[in-house]
């Protein structure tokens, strides 16, 4: 065969081409950092608000006490103006009680389609239905959760456990991929050296496999609950709202903070009247609002920092 | 004290392909046995079933016998994780556990299976395996440091001190060579002359001059063309296989003239 004649000087980039280039890159770059910029605008004014109108009611008083005895605008007895203790108790009751039930569930959901079911008609099935069920609207969940419990337990039931089964089902999909998506990056090589050894399949899984995924699992169950922990619709249909604390899971209504921030939000103002103590504050249910909203952002916060240490004490180690 | 396998009539499938065919090979006790042949003809294959490695990719089966000193390891009552305790296996890409220390890796075959084992037997059986494996002195000092720490080749030896510290009977490699660097495969090599004295070992390689090197008998692999079953062409004692081989094929290899 005969060398083909191509001219291939003519591939070499020209200099107007490299200018071209280079000018590309810069205005790129430039889009680039707006881009960022753009992104982070809402965010930054976010916490900023918040943090700035949330600090103002924020105190110890606000923390330990509840909405009993709270009156229009009037002080209460104890200085303050009510609090959230009721809240913080149920979002963390509430929070907890769905982790019980979606991370055993969506874990072991993970293990059965990465480790057992391969590519059979089951598994195919079981994808389908967890995509499906990621996109559920909350309401939806907060209904069926409501519908079950007034079937099963008696028409009209509210209870936090209620909330429970709403916040898990929203849950149960993030937990399932996440948990998918760090199985499949454990290396194959590592549980064929387990079974080599002549480990147990069980034993492989639970403690080669799911420990090396461990971290992942964490930080995507971590995400799982910040998805939920403000979710206010279906939690005011299942868990009710109420201005006492009421410490059990599983009898009569429970308060949430987003709960309690939509309430707060809907007062709007509060009345003083004219024999009112002095100070009585007419603003003050917003600013209960805007207090309860910046301590749910801090326990997604401290939650976050638990995942990662957790995630950090468990990682492959490397030195 | 090794044990000799014996593999009659054994055909390996994954799903309807036919893998391997009719392999029929004894494998003497405490000695090496090298299998070599080009790419795709099924010598990993077919050590993966002495075993029942092979049988956990899906689909993946064969028939006939493995006899372990004269036991069918594919007999109805055998369990495969027995099979796998007596018959130990080091890969071609070092793996040990990243979660865990050194010593927690040699001790992995023990631990995983919830046995439990006094401090002191545990001490001495990290030092039995890493000196068996030729680690001890470079890692004796660093027990509790990641097992993922450790250069590519002294992970090798880690995972060859792992498979011995359960105390198999026959050691398999599956090209236990092929990610190191020639310092730390002659370390591996040297190792491995020493572990036969105790154990059965079957190697694969691509590798003719390792092959030559430390192996007593070698089993040449071939495949007639691609997508057809492997076979084993021809098995020999080292020295005949590669100076005087009675096959022209197991010849054409050997000399470099295809593969």
């Amino acid at each position: 065969m005969s060398q083909p004649t191509i001219d291939f000087d003519k591939f070499k980039p020209t200099r107007s081409y490299i200018a071209a280039r280079k000018r590309k890159d810069i205005v790129m770059r430039v889009l680039i950092v707006l881009a960022f910029i753009v992104a982070l605008i809402p965010l930054i004014s976010l916490l900023w608000t918040t943090v700035v109108r949330g600090v103002t009611r924020l105190n110890w008083d606000f923390l330990s006490h509840n909405m009993t005895n709270v009156i229009g605008g009037n002080p209460t007895p104890s200085g303050g103006y009510g609090g959230i203790l009721h809240a913080v108790i149920g979002t963390l009751e509430i929070t907890l009680g769905a982790m019980l039930i979606s991370i055993p569930v969506g874990v072991m959901c993970a293990v059965y389609l990465i480790e057992y079911a391969g590519k059979s008609r089951l598994a195919t099935t079981i994808h389908l239905l967890v995509d499906v069920m990621s996109g559920i609207p909350s309401i939806v969940a907060g209904l069926f959760a409501y519908s079950m419990f007034a079937l099963v337990v008696g028409p009209g039931t509210i209870n936090g456990f209620e909330g429970s089964v709403a916040l898990s089902l929203l849950m149960i999909p993030t937990v399932v991929k996440t948990t998918e998506e760090m199985l499949k990056i454990v290396p194959n090589d590592l549980r064929e050296a387990s079974l080599a050894l002549g480990v147990t399949k069980q034993r492989t899984i639970t403690k080669i496999v799911l420990r090396t995924a461990l971290p992942g699992i964490v930080s995507g169950s971590i995400l799982a609950i910040a998805r939920v922990i403000g979710e206010t619709a279906p939690l005011l249909m299942t868990a009710g709202y109420i201005v006492s604390t009421n410490m059990n899971l599983f009898s009569g209504e429970m308060t949430t903070l987003p709960v309690y921030v939509y309430q707060e939000y809907s007062k709007y103002r509060a009345n003083c009247s004219a024999e009112a103590a002095t100070g009585c504050v007419t603003t003050i249910p917003m600013e209960r609002a805007w207090s309860a909203a910046l301590v749910l952002i801090l326990l997604v916060l401290i939650l976050n920092l638990i995942g990662r240490i957790v995630a950090r004490v468990f990682s492959a180690k490397k030195k | 004290m090794g044990q000799h396998i014996d593999v009659n009539h054994l055909n390996i499938y994954y799903g309807s392909f036919l893998a391997v065919e009719d392999v029929n090979l004894n494998i003497e006790a405490n000695k090496v046995t090298a299998f070599i042949g080009p790419s795709g003809c099924g010598k990993s294959t077919v050590l993966r079933t002495l075993d029942r490695m092979h049988e956990i990719t899906p689909g993946a089966y064969c028939t006939g016998e493995v006899l372990l000193e004269g036991q069918n390891l594919y007999a109805k009552d055998v369990d495969p994780v027995a099979v796998r305790r007596d018959v130990g296996m080091v890969f071609q890409r070092p793996n040990p556990f990243p979660t865990m220390s050194i010593r927690q890796n040699v001790l992995a075959g023990v631990t995983l299976n919830n046995r439990s084992i006094s401090k002191s037997d545990a001490d001495d059986l990290v030092e039995w395996a890493l000196r068996g494996a030729n680690l001890w002195n470079e890692v004796k000092d660093r027990l509790d440091n990641p097992g993922i720490g450790l250069s590519g080749g002294q992970q090798q030896r880690l995972c060859i001190a792992r498979a011995v510290a359960v105390h198999p009977q026959v050691l398999l490699m599956d090209e236990p060579c092929s990610a190191l660097d020639p310092i730390s495969t002659l370390a591996v090599e040297d190792l491995i002359n020493e572990l036969k004295q105790d154990y059965t070992i079957v190697i694969v390689t691509h590798n003719m001059q390792q092959a030559a090197r430390i192996a007593d008998y070698t089993a040449f692999f071939n495949l007639k063309a691609v997508g057809q079953p492997g076979h084993l062409e021809y098995f020999a004692d080292t020295t005949t296989m590669f100076n005087n081989p009675q096959n022209e094929e197991a010849e054409r290899y050997v000399s470099g003239h295809f593969g």
